[in-house]
């Protein structure tokens, strides 16, 4: 388990990057689709199926879908990708660099200090849903007015 | 016990079964198909016209394997096998009889629409990439309706989750010991099937491969191999799509005591391929908004209807209420 908790997090690593670095969108966009699946894999290593199959369906699956759907209809060809490399150039990347460089400094002194030893649990899909429906009902229900007022807004605008 | 749950033995035997006979359905397909138009179909090669599969697999390795000029390689060669492997291993979690299977996971019904889902990215993927306008027509076709009809298909098998109280599709067949689910889940049935057959952009829902208007929709620019897959990926939808239909619904491999469990699941499955054969010879393909309208404004309020029923009678029945 451990060794798919590493390799699944390199995967998502690496397929990041791609995505940040790659000057066509549609392959940006299966990277970004192959980080997700990354992410559902490391849910589940953590023991949380529920999480993992959700990540699987709602983001890599439904919302990544959404954004091909409108890729394909934008028509982008090679005027776009010569706009993005121009965009990548290496003197961009030198503040961004050093604010990742801060936080990565951070991360590993927090690692090397506090050794917190996480055992995985495993969360069934029972116990997590006594759980929302139980003590956290009311951010459930509050959730879902946020996404009806979505949907309404998408219904306004499509008919304008 | 070398054929238990997930052993090697199994896993490579399930595999090796599954892809033989999603190769077989072609023939069979062309064989039911003639059978009902009155006339032969393909007799020639082999008894029965059995071997007319090898010989279409010969040919098909043989083939150039060409990749447009003008296609974006990458997502060309990327979506062909998505969609083999996402079906394949929607497969793994499908409960063929007791002890037989992949895995026995908890999150079994979540897997197959995750999967399900997945399986959009091949034909939007390969579309895309082709580069050509018949082909985008295609898969923007196909992503609408794949991304509509995934809603139906999850919220009609709801109803049998919460019967059952679980997503392990191994209990949800136990727990149809004393009558199949066909009996109390008949609308979300319905709904499944048709939302299945447009998963699987089966005629009479191939729209996004409408010969008559948009040449062959996503996968024109594809030959050789690259175009088998996505043709075998086709009748390995059709075969999952069979056997949910008889886990979900049917009761899996229940059935009477005097043929063995795996044999009853075969039977079942095989019944479920037939009528969908029967049903590409029988209806003619609807037009893309009719398909779109009678999703949203017909299924989708039918299914939350049947979900609201099933969910009151299951608290009716526990004395919640």
């Amino acid at each position: 388990m451990t060794m798919l908790f590493y390799l699944a997090g390199a995967v998502a690593l690496i397929s990041t990057i791609s995505v940040t670095i790659s000057t066509n969108v549609v392959h940006a966009l299966v990277y970004l689709i192959i980080s997700l699946l990354a992410v559902a894999v490391i849910f589940f290593v953590l023991g949380a199926p529920f999480a993992a199959m959700l990540e699987a369906i709602v983001y890599a699956g439904a919302i990544m879908v959404l954004f091909l759907f409108a890729m394909m209809m934008l028509n982008l060809g090679q005027a776009t990708e010569n706009e993005e490399k121009a965009w990548l150039r290496p003197q961009l990347w030198v503040g961004p660099g050093l604010l990742i460089l801060a936080l990565l400094v951070q991360l590993v002194s927090v690692l090397v200090t506090q050794r917190v030893d996480v055992v995985p649990v495993e969360v069934g899909v029972h116990e997590l849903s006594v759980l929302l429906f139980g003590p956290w009902l009311l951010a459930v229900e509050l959730a879902s007015m946020l996404l009806l007022a979505g949907l309404i807004a998408a219904y306004h605008l499509a008919k304008r | 016990m070398v054929w238990e749950v997930g052993s090697p033995l199994s896993i490579g035997a399930i595999l090796f079964t599954v892809i033989i006979v999603a190769a077989m359905l072609i023939w069979v397909e062309r064989r039911l198909l003639g059978l009902w138009q009155e006339r032969l179909g393909p007799n020639r090669v082999g008894p029965f016209g059995l071997l007319q599969v090898v010989a279409d697999m010969i040919k098909i390795f043989a083939k150039e394997d060409w990749v447009p000029p003008f296609a974006d390689k990458f997502s060309f060669v990327l979506a062909p096998p998505i969609i083999m492997f996402v079906i394949l291993m929607s497969f793994t979690v499908i409960p063929f009889a007791p002890g037989v299977g992949v895995i026995d996971s908890d999150v079994g019904v979540l897997f197959v629409l995750a999967m399900a889902s997945l399986g959009a990215y091949s034909v939007m993927l390969g579309g895309l990439a082709s580069n050509n306008k018949y082909a985008l027509l295609g898969s923007l076709r196909a992503a609408a309706q794949m991304v509509s009809y995934e809603v139906f298909m999850g919220i009609s098998l709801l109803g049998v989750v919460a019967l059952t109280g679980s997503f392990n599709l191994r209990d949800i067949v136990i727990a149809q010991t004393d009558g199949w689910f066909i009996i109390p889940q008949f609308i979300g049935f319905l709904i499944f099937m048709i939302a299945g057959i447009a998963e699987s952009h089966r005629l009479p829902f191939d729209i996004p491969e409408a010969e008559q208007e948009i040449v062959a929709g996503y996968h024109t620019e594809y030959s050789g191999m690259k175009f088998g897959m996505f043709f075998v990926g086709e009748y390995l939808g059709v075969l999952l799509i069979s056997s949910l239909l008889v886990v979900l619904f049917f009761g899996g491999w229940l059935g009477p005591a005097f043929l063995p469990p795996i044999v009853w699941f075969v039977l079942k499955t095989s019944f479920f391929i037939a009528f969908f054969i029967l049903l590409r010879a029988a209806i003619p393909r609807p037009r893309y908004d009719q398909l779109m309208t009678y999703g949203w404004l017909f299924l989708l309020p039918l299914s939350l209807l049947n979900l609201m029923i099933t969910g009151a009678f299951v608290l009716w029945q526990e004395g919640g209420m």
